[in-house]
């Protein structure tokens, strides 16, 4: 591979790392292991750790793939190896 | 109108139009059959997707899970919609760019090898049959509950609809019938959530109005249910774990790569056009995943609230002349004592949609202290405060039982709405389970005919004849899945953990070493493949017997029920794909690189330029 490719690659691996680690944070984090630190603080009528166990962690969900398509399509330009 | 010559009219007026859909979307080539021609909108693709992915249990069972687990049930809402996040950036634009018709093709193609190839085969056959068995029993207790005719007839009906679009139309015509039927089962879901929660909280939006407080109070639903079902010994709901909280994290971890591995899921991505929609198609299935996943655990949340109002006048809703339940804001406020004689209900007072399903079988009433009142709580609770009280007022047991998927089958009946409304739900719960069942057998059929038919059997195989395979397996495959579905083994309930272990255990790791690890060989990849299915269907049947025959399981040999850090069965997918990862890496250090052309071949899947249709060539 040669270097414009491998660049194109860890730009790609870079959005992959920053994308996993919100989608674990959220759920596995937020949502699981420390929802019950989260639970003393209410999002209206919501304790916010079931919040994110329930609702707010699937929201997070289609936000990171939405921005992750966006993303990915800028990282496909700049190296040039979009779609024509 | 009855609801009896309603529920006919709305639910042949759904099948009317998959037939109609099924007559103009007939596949004529390869691609249309598997692919559905390669050129479906991603927004299209994204709503096809989430009929194909929401099965009968989502829309019938899911809220009356969460319902009875509480906070716990998050582990499906999470589970089932993260994995679109893996699916989204880890598989399916790779894949699409791959461009090929099945994921057993990729796996044998990329890991240079005929038998990485039929492993992959087996394990989608076994995954997607055990999840159609599920399907089709759903499709007979949706006819059979609703439309009063046998549940045997259902299957055969719904067979029969399943086989004038699958058959003709493939892909395509499975696609079009999902896009009808992602639009009929939300609607039927939704629209009752709707009522319930204006009754409630006065907000329209299911999704606020679990986050509301109650009509007319400053207190909110979560709170009043967190009383109301400690008071009556059960757990506390927003808190309630599933298991150890490393069992919760496991088991989450499980569905969401179980998700994202799914063959059936991920074929409806080699549908789209670009490399681009593929990414943009994921998001779109989970927004419309996401219109039933948020509104079901307000469905379940307020489902409870509304049956413990029912029995018992103490939780603050009362019914009102007209038999809808009414906010009584002074009792809510008030926390009345629930274990007061006189606030359980009169047996004889029962509102009608109780007798209704009691006939069914999913509720059921047992007077046991005699005094002609229904009492719901739970009596084996460690919560001694509650069972003093529940004695105290001469309690001698739980009179209730209460299937859970009357959390949604009743939930118009509950909350009073038109006969319309429970027809929906009716042809809702026909659509979700006929959606998923169609997809299943594409992924079944397009294995058959296209990695063992022309892979394996028959290369020189022509289109024409090919498409004839495809038709045949695709009808084979239906009179097995409805004859599963009418003679459903015992072990049915278990093997859904099965399909989700195989999927999570062999499948997406191999798909995922296959575009992340250039090096990663055939030997390693078969390896892993094998030592994950091995470990965990290893774990499922030490639980559930082996091949689920029963007597056979030795769960104490390993050292007692959920002896590997007290995690489930039904959660160790997660591990088996460790196990996969491990072994995969250290036989691919043992033995030789994968070939030149392999490794020129995953730097082309890397990047989206070049993308063409997909098709079969092997």
């Amino acid at each position: 591979m040669d270097d414009q490719g491998k660049a194109y690659w860890s730009a790609t691996l870079g959005l992959l790392g920053k994308i996993l680690a919100i989608w674990f944070v959220c759920s596995f984090g937020a949502g699981i292991l420390f929802a019950p630190a989260l639970n003393g603080i209410s999002l209206g009528g919501y304790p916010l750790g079931f919040f994110f166990a329930h609702q707010g962690s699937i929201y997070i969900f289609i936000a990171l793939i939405f921005y992750y398509a966006k993303a990915m399509g800028d990282i496909d330009r700049k190296f040039d190896v979009h779609e024509e | 109108m009855d609801l009896q010559t309603m529920t006919y009219l709305v639910v042949g007026a759904s099948f009317a139009l998959y037939i109609g859909i099924a007559i103009w979307a007939r596949a004529g080539s390869t691609s249309e059959f598997y692919a559905a021609g390669g050129s479906v909108h991603p927004i299209t693709n994204g709503m096809a997707t989430a009929a194909d992915w929401m099965s009968a249990a989502s829309f019938i069972s899911m809220a009356g899970l969460i319902a009875n687990m509480g906070y716990g049930g998050g582990l499906f809402l999470m589970g089932w919609t993260g994995g679109y996040v893996l699916l989204a950036c880890l598989l399916a634009p790779y894949l699409r760019k791959f461009g090929k018709f099945t994921v057993p093709q990729f796996i044998g193609d990329r890991f240079y090898s005929q038998s990485a190839s039929t492993i992959a085969v087996i394990c989608l056959l076994v995954a997607s049959i055990t999840y159609i068995i599920g399907q089709m029993t759903g499709v007979g207790v949706a006819f059979s509950r609703f439309l009063g005719v046998s549940s045997e007839m259902g299957i055969y009906i719904g067979m029969g609809i399943v086989f004038a679009y699958a058959v003709f139309g493939g892909m395509k015509g499975i696609t079009y019938t999902q896009v009808a039927q992602y639009i009929v089962l939300i609607l039927a879901y939704t629209v009752p959530a709707v009522f319930i929660s204006l009754q409630l909280t006065g907000n329209p939006l299911p999704q606020l109005g679990l986050g509301s407080n109650i009509s007319g109070t400053d207190i909110s639903l979560l709170q009043k249910l967190d009383q109301v079902v400690t008071d009556l010994g059960f757990s506390q709901y927003t808190t309630a774990t599933a298991g150890s909280t490393l069992n919760m994290f496991v088991y989450t971890l499980s569905l969401m790569i179980g998700t994202a591995g799914l063959p059936h899921v991920i074929m409806r991505f080699f549908t789209v056009a670009k490399v681009s929609d593929a990414r943009s198609s994921a998001g779109w299935a989970l927004v419309f995943i996401a219109l039933l996943y948020t509104t079901a655990p307000a469905v379940g949340a307020m489902a409870k609230l509304n049956l413990h109002a029912t029995v018992n006048t103490a939780v603050g809703l009362e019914t009102a002349a007209d038999g809808s339940m009414k906010v009584n804001p002074e009792v809510v406020k008030a926390k009345a004592d629930v274990y007061a004689t006189e606030a359980s209900l009169v047996y004889e007072n029962r509102p009608d949609w109780m007798k209704r399903w009691e006939k069914t079988g999913l509720l059921k009433f047992e007077d046991k202290n005699g005094d002609g009142r229904i009492q719901y709580y739970n009596d084996k609770t460690k919560n001694d405060a509650a069972k003093a009280k529940a004695e105290a007022a001469g309690w001698k047991g739980n009179e209730l039982t209460v299937n859970a998927d009357i959390i949604v089958l009743a939930n118009p009946e509950i909350a009073l709405l038109p006969n319309w409304v429970i027809a929906l739900v009716a042809a809702g719960g026909l659509a979700a389970a006929l959606s998923t069942a169609a997809g299943l057998l594409m992924a079944i059929s397009a294995a058959v005919s296209h990695d063992l038919v022309k892979g394996v059997f028959m290369p020189n195989i022509s289109e024409k004849n090919e498409l004839l395979a495809g038709k045949i397996s695709m009808a084979v495959a239906i009179v097995i899945a409805g004859w599963l579905g009418l003679n459903p083994p015992g072990f049915a309930a278990g093997t859904v953990a099965l399909a989700f272990g195989i999927a999570a255990s062999s499948l997406f790791p191999a798909i995922m070493m296959g575009i992340f690890s250039k090096k990663m060989n055939k030997e390693g990849a078969i390896a892993g493949m094998l030592a994950g299915l091995f470990v965990t269907c290893f774990y499922v049947f030490a639980h559930k017997g082996i091949f689920f025959i029963k007597g056979t399981d030795f769960a104490d040999a390993i050292g007692g029920p959920n002896s590997f850090f007290g995690i489930t069965p039904e959660a160790f997918g997660a591990i088996g794909a460790l196990v996969n990862f491990a072994v995969a890496f250290v036989v691919d250090k043992m033995t030789k690189e994968p070939p030149e052309h392999i490794q020129h071949m995953v730097e082309n899947v890397r990047i989206p330029r070049g993308a063409k249709a997909v098709d079969g060539a092997h």
